[in-house]
């Protein structure tokens, strides 16, 4: 028996709330996930309460129990959680929801993720004072605190290693700018990013600047996945999962900074198992969502999928090439994290669904395979590949 | 006097003793790291068990307090309430070639605009903070 995810389960319905700047939300953070759960269900054409399966990713704070006794939920069924924090796990949940659809333990499944950072604490902020023990102890009192410090500590490595130059993140950080001028979701619609204003903006943890981070937002986002046999039934066109893969690195949590390939998005053995069950490569992909925690962290993260190898990453990383709608590769078309909305990267997966049906506000041509990088740098990672009809 | 301002989080042993030795070890001025009784891998940070032959002799032993800048970020965002105000400072990862390129995070010493070479070698300073509720001694580096 093969063992795949190929082409079994699709997406058919899609939702967001709006999205906010961080603490911005005027809802509770319970409330904007019960409303993206609803605005998917409305895409999908389902009755909310048949939706009998939950799965999220990075201890999202909503639990399915409540979520499914809000929703009406006739029967639930699935209530799964990725370990793991950051942006990490979210194609996993997609691969977790659809690995259950598979194997008979769901029916309807949403993967969700809500955020709401004004009624809770932020990402890039410490809490003050206090005892610190364990891992942290041998980091903390040296001021090292958030993701962008510790993951500028890896980049920083990175591009000593590979010659990687300042320009090819700018490139990352203007595609997602530029995408967004054309999406009315997005955060930074209406404030296009020049290239002066990039280099000029000020360090937050060198090698990364402002732009080079992404953005802390309020808001929800859900997808709804039902086996392949069922999805031609709903009214948009399906969006098939044909490949996820999770994990990280040999001992990528080694304390103290010690993993191996500490240098790395951590995608190194994770990514050829997408490929190898996707049956593509990196040149089949038309069209890529990767999670910007920070530019350095796409860079690593397309390297590591073998879209270049890392020595021509200053070669391929032009703003040129990552443009929809005739870039080589065109990158974050909805905005992404950095210029959509961090939500957690679950914007991406929906955009990826966009550009299967055409529905993109940065549509690029006749797409049929469409990758989805979550979140680098942490571990475990995962990452996904969907595709039309047409792609089975 | 301390690389950065009072108020950050101090560190404490953890409660199942595991880092005990480590941090016994800095108040005496002594650089302590784990390496295996069975097959003397070095392993750093701590954990109960070998990760290359799973033996549970892990011995804390001394090592010299040499090493090399592997990588660095100077930070400028204040993440943290203590940082307020404060400027820039040098966060360094440093290897120890001597035993078995382990890795620990400190702070560089010195002009915190200074420029950082990968590669540059640093020598340990202790740096104690003998007025904390439980007085703690973090390792510091500065180039040698």
């Amino acid at each position: 028996m093969e063992r795949s995810l190929r082409g079994k389960v699709a997406v058919v319905g899609i939702g967001e709330t709006r999205y906010y700047k961080h603490g911005q939300s005027p809802e509770p953070e319970f409330k904007l996930a019960l409303m993206a759960i609803l605005a998917a269900a409305a895409d999908a054409g389902i009755d909310p309460s048949d939706i009998d399966s939950f799965a999220s990713y990075s201890n999202d704070r909503n639990d399915p129990s409540r979520l499914a006794a809000a929703l009406g939920t006739k029967e639930l069924r699935l209530s799964n959680m990725q370990w793991g924090g950051g942006g990490g796990g979210g194609a996993a949940a997609v691969g977790n929801a659809a690995a259950a659809i598979i194997t008979g333990q769901a029916d309807i499944a949403v993967v969700y993720r809500a955020l709401a950072q004004g009624q809770f604490q932020r990402f890039g902020r410490a809490a003050a004072g206090g005892t610190v023990s364990g891992d942290n102890a041998l980091i903390n009192p040296y001021g090292i605190f958030v993701p962008a410090q510790r993951f500028a500590l890896k980049f920083m490595r990175y591009m000593h290693e590979h010659g990687v130059r300042r320009e090819a993140m700018r490139a990352i950080a203007m595609a997602s700018y530029h995408h967004a001028q054309s999406n009315p979701r997005a955060v930074m619609y209406g404030r296009p990013l020049t290239e002066e204003a990039y280099d000029t903006s000020r360090w937050i943890a060198e090698p990364y600047r402002l732009f080079d981070c992404c953005q802390e937002n309020d808001g929800a986002a859900a997808l709804i996945l039902v086996s392949a046999e069922r999805a031609k039934d709903f009214r948009h066109k399906p969006a098939y999962v044909l490949a996820a893969a999770q994990g990280s690195d040999h001992r990528n949590a080694a304390r103290s900074f010690n993993a191996p390939d500490f240098a790395s998005s951590s995608f190194g053995p994770v990514a050829p198992h997408l490929w190898e069950m996707a049956k593509l490569g990196p040149d089949d992909v038309d069209v890529l969502q990767s999670y910007e925690n920070f530019t350095g962290g796409v860079l690593m993260s397309m390297a590591e999928h073998g879209f270049f190898k890392p020595e021509e990453a200053n070669d391929f990383l032009t703003l040129e090439n990552l443009l929809a709608p005739s870039g080589k590769l065109p990158l974050n078309t909805s905005g992404g994290n950095l210029a959509e909305c961090y939500m957690h990267g679950l914007e991406l997966q929906i955009e990826a669904v966009r550009q299967i049906r055409g529905q993109s506000t940065a549509q690029v041509p006749d797409v049929h395979v469409a990758g989805v990088i979550a979140g680098p740098m942490v571990t475990p990672v995962s990452t996904m590949i969907i595709g039309s009809q047409e792609t089975l | 006097m301390t690389y950065l301002p009072p108020g950050l989080p101090a560190p404490v042993i953890e409660n199942d003793g595991l880092d005990l030795p480590y941090w016994e070890g800095t108040r005496q001025g002594v650089l302590k790291v784990q390496r295996c009784g069975a097959c003397n891998t070095w392993q750093w940070g701590p954990e109960w068990l070998c990760h290359h032959c799973r033996s549970w002799d892990m011995r804390w032993v001394q090592v010299e307090g040499k090493g090399r800048i592997w990588t660095w970020t100077r930070c400028w965002h204040p993440v943290h309430p203590a940082l307020r105000d404060h400027g820039p400072y040098i966060a360094v990862l440093i290897e120890l070639p001597h035993a078995g390129d382990i890795r620990m995070l400190g702070n560089l010493l010195g002009d915190p605009e200074q420029a950082v070479t990968i590669g540059a070698s640093v020598e340990a300073v202790f740096e104690p903070h003998d007025d904390a509720p439980a007085p703690y001694t973090l390792v510091q580096w500065r180039r040698a």
